[in-house]
């Protein structure tokens, strides 16, 4: 609402320029600092407070800073940047003569805290309300009540509002001489609020209360539990779906390789990692030759992490796994042996240590709802994920590629029988499969190190959703990804990251003893062996 | 075939090669005047017995994969386990010398303020019980994990792969502080073994010896095994699962047995590499090392057992050299080696050697005779 602002701020102004033209109650306090006297300087100080003069926060933070100096019966105001105002015109002043400090005891420092929260809980900035509520929320001063409900009366703001209202509850609470039924409605006000600060002040109610309340603040606050355990849940699950995507972006690929050929492809974390370096390539171009695109560099990178990973894919597969079909456990050697190789040739080009891969201004910041925290990042991931999830299942069900594939997948030998060219789309089936782990490392590098060492981290996790889900289903991959995510995220507040992880590494073992084909199978009537 | 066949060709050679090894190495280090060629120096008596270690757990893995098709990417898990058994004895051997000068409790429990020594470490003050959990604690472990495996008939890569979960959730497992294992920075200053020191020169030659021992011992008995009646089950196996068991052989307790013997042979290797290198932490259990070893067996021929040591020892050796003198290569070396092994080479260095023999045999034995100058006497 950018129209309602500028009234707003339109409407300060005027009542700034009205308050300066012609002598108001800031203007009538000002004389009284020049005594310097404390009972002067503290009747000044409030009256400055409440003239609700355009100037009176500058002043009141200049005495608390002792930057309110005296000279020759005048008031003069030096900024933090060491400029001198004259307090009653706010002109640059060049004053001659000793200056020196307004004193302040105790009692006068008491009043301008005081001051500064219902100046500050005044403000024309929501922003500046908002923190003053907080800050009163947790210093519970029982002396910013007045401005509170002062403030509370004129706010137009939801959220600020809100807050206020909180922290008129918590020190309605916390002050010994409120009504009872006062008290009630804090607590209701506070159970509304329902965050931890809220939880703390109600279990911490004082020891002399009457029952009534202590039951109605027991209540609150077990309201309160349940309902920030909800909120943690879906938090919980929230974190889940999130590592859940990340681990079917990074095993869908494997999916493909897998599921068509049998093979499995140890140099598949490369490929990710040739995604991301990718991805640092397309940013270190655009920063050196267009920086207004850089916002739209995963963009540009995504087809190129594609297109580059595809085709190392296709070369492995034409250079090296072809010789070795039907021998998976030479493949798997082989592949190992080409992991190592990527990985040192992207060491010896790039480097061994972490790469800057930058994040574009609209993958930043987080989506807040009510108890929710959603980064922006992790947003785009799963919702990239399950995009590139529901290509993949499109393709493979609706093109000639996919139904080749499904063909090979399924019998080899009658497949070539009806004419398919294996041996082809063995190979585009590699080069897809490697492709789409190129994309997978476009969208990691946003969440992860871009280092030679990126694609390790993921070969066993994907292995694991792959061999869980079963092979050549991808349905079978989204379920083993989600499954393993959410359990890990689960676990992970009882037993800690580690722990976690070691746990779900042994149900997977104890799982293949029941499954050993995973959850989704193929069924099919060949004897192995 | 009786147990004559374990005493064939091969195994003579092997024998009196290690047999010299054994001998010459504590005597060129020991007799020899430093500085004359001859010297053996301290440094390469350790370095020497590490290879050996490597070969003993490369013949390990050769029994399970050359011979019963086993792929396990997990078997330096064995290794380090072995290893954390002997390292535990070790450990309780330094006493009160170490840096807190605790009476029981090792340096790092007293630096994690723990009182009381865990219930795990009872009992690895005394040698026969250490030496019994170097055998039973992967083996048992091997045992487990075998029975369930092999039970349901998780075969091939499968298996393989959950071989690697296995290693690597001990890996994360041994990392974790708490375990009571020394964290990440596992167990390391010895001090000695048996009321010897650890750090002189003779308790190297012997500590050398051993292992070179070990290794023949295991040869022998590997020998022996894939000899008999047993190993010819286990080759049935490798060759056709499905049809050996349907001739009526319980093909998963032959695999399990062999298994859980491979296991074992790995963890004597583990216990004898963590003196002589003098520390032993989790990055053993990484997968990455677990997938390096079952290269040496193929680089030195699988199914041979002498192939596995050659293997061993080649590659480390090569391991040794490249990352001294060409450290940025030898990831590309080692690479390299994977894809020019398994595509080129799948019999490994003894099988082309063998086949070249062969051939040369067949050549010279049929140079004499005028007839086989048309060429036909060169076999393809």
């Amino acid at each position: 609402m950018p129209s309602l602002r500028i009234v707003l701020q339109v409407f300060v102004l005027l009542i700034g320029m009205t308050a300066s033209t012609k002598a108001g109650p800031y203007e009538e306090a000002l004389p009284k600092f020049a005594a310097d006297s404390y009972a002067d300087t503290e009747t000044a100080l409030s009256a400055i407070a409440n003239s609700g003069h355009a100037r009176a926060l500058t002043v009141v933070e200049a005495l608390r800073d002792g930057r309110l100096l005296l000279g020759a019966g005048q008031v003069y105001l030096k900024e933090v940047s060491g400029t001198l105002i004259d307090v009653a015109t706010g002109q640059a002043a060049n004053p001659t003569g000793n200056l020196k400090p307004i004193r302040v005891n105790n009692r006068v420092r008491r009043a301008t805290e005081a001051a500064l929260g219902s100046l500050t809980l005044l403000s024309a900035d929501p922003a500046t309300r908002l923190n003053a509520a907080r800050a009163v929320f947790r210093s519970r001063d029982v002396a910013a009540l007045s401005a509170l409900e002062r403030a509370i009366a004129q706010e137009s703001d939801v959220h600020v509002r809100d807050a206020l209202e909180g922290a008129r509850a918590a020190i309605i609470l916390s002050k010994p001489d409120a009504l009872i039924s006062d008290k009630k409605a804090a607590i209701e006000i506070l159970e509304a609020r329902g965050d931890q600060q809220a939880l703390a002040l109600l279990t911490t109610l004082p020891s002399d209360a009457p029952p009534e309340l202590v039951k109605a603040a027991g209540d609150a606050a077990e309201g309160i539990q349940t309902r920030l355990a909800f909120w943690n849940a879906l938090q919980n699950v929230w974190y889940g779906i999130s590592l859940g995507s990340v681990l079917l972006l990074a095993a869908i690929g494997l999916a493909i390789t897998f599921g068509t050929m049998g093979v499995i492809n140890m140099a598949h974390g490369e490929m990710v990692m040739i995604g991301a370096y990718t991805t640092f390539v397309v940013q270190e171009t655009i920063r050196g030759y267009a920086p207004g695109l850089f916002d739209a560099s995963l963009f540009i990178a995504l087809p190129l992490a594609f297109l580059a990973a595809g085709t190392v894919g296709i070369m492995i597969e034409r250079g090296v796994i072809r010789f070795l079909y039907g021998r998976p456990l030479e493949t798997l050697l082989a592949t190992w042996g080409l992991s190592l190789i990527l990985q040192q040739g992207v060491r010896t080009i790039f480097g061994p240590t972490n790469r800057e891969v930058g994040t574009p201004a609209w993958m930043s910041g987080a989506l807040e709802v009510s108890g929710l925290s959603l980064t922006y990042n992790r947003i785009a991931i799963v919702i990239f994920a399950f995009s590139v999830f529901a290509v993949l299942l499109l393709v493979m069900r609706y093109t000639s590629l996919g139904l080749y594939v499904r063909a090979v997948t399924q019998n080899r030998r009658m497949a070539a029988s009806m004419g398919i060219r294996t041996n082809r789309i063995d190979a585009l089936a590699f080069g897809l499969g490697s492709g789409v782990a190129g994309i997978a490392g476009v969208a990691l590098s946003q969440i992860d190190n871009v280092s030679p060492n990126l694609g390790q981290g993921y070969i066993i996790d994907s292995f694991m959703v792959v061999v869980f889900g079963g092979v050549g289903n991808l349905w079978g991959t989204l379920v083993g990804a989600m499954t393993l995510g959410a359990a890990n995220k689960m676990l992970e507040p009882y037993a800690g990251a580690v722990l976690g992880k070691i746990v779900i590494l042994i149900a997977i073992i104890l799982f293949i003893q029941r499954r050993p084909r995973g959850l989704f199978a193929l069924k099919g009537r060949a004897v192995e062996a | 075939m009786t147990t004559q066949s374990v005493l064939d060709k091969q195994s003579i050679v092997v024998l009196s090669l290690l047999a010299a090894v054994a001998v010459l190495v504590p005597v060129l280090n020991g007799l020899a005047v430093p500085g004359s060629a001859l010297h053996l120096s301290d440094h390469l008596v350790p370095l020497l017995g590490k290879y050996i270690c490597f070969a003993l757990l490369a013949l390990s893995v050769d029994l399970i994969w050359g011979y019963c098709g086993i792929l396990s990417l997990g078997h330096g898990a064995f290794f380090a386990l072995g290893g954390y058994a002997m390292g535990m004895y070790l450990m309780r051997q330094i006493g009160p010398r170490g840096v807190y000068a605790h009476p029981v409790l090792p340096d790092f429990m007293v630096f994690l303020n723990w009182k009381d020594l865990p219930w795990f470490w009872y009992g690895f003050d005394v040698f026969p019980f250490a030496m019994l959990m170097v055998l039973l604690v992967p083996g048992i472990l091997a045992f487990i994990f075998g029975w369930l495996a092999f039970r349901s008939r998780v075969t091939g890569v499968y298996l393989s792969i959950i071989t690697q979960a296995m290693t690597y959730a001990l890996m994360l497992a041994f990392f974790r502080n708490n375990m009571g294992f020394g964290g990440n920075n596992g167990l390391t200053d010895f001090k000695d073994i048996l009321g010897f020191p650890l750090q002189s020169a003779s308790t190297r030659r012997v500590l050398f010896v051993l292992s070179v021992a070990a290794l023949g011992a295991g040869y022998l008995l590997c020998r022996w095994l894939v000899g008999s009646k047993f190993g010819k089950v286990l080759v049935a196996v490798r060759d056709a699962e499905s049809r050996t068991r349907f001739l009526g052989y319980r093909v998963e307790h032959y695999k399990l047995a062999v298994f859980t013997i491979s296991a074992m042979l790995a963890g004597v290797a583990g216990a004898l590499y963590v003196p002589q290198v003098g520390i032993i932490n989790p990055s053993e259990f990484a997968p990455a090392n677990s997938i390096e070893l079952v290269i040496w067996v193929a680089v030195g021929g699988r199914g041979t057992l002498a192939g596995a040591i050659l293997g061993a020892l080649v590659v480390n050796a090569g391991k040794t050299w490249f990352t001294g003198a060409l450290p940025e290569f030898w990831l590309f070396a080692l690479g390299g080696l994977f894809i020019f092994v398994t595509l080129f080479t799948p019999r490994g260095i003894l099988g082309a050697g063998q086949g070249l023999w062969e051939r040369a045999k067949q050549m010279l034995g049929s140079k004499p005779s005028r007839s086989s100058f048309s060429g036909g006497g060169v076999v393809p």
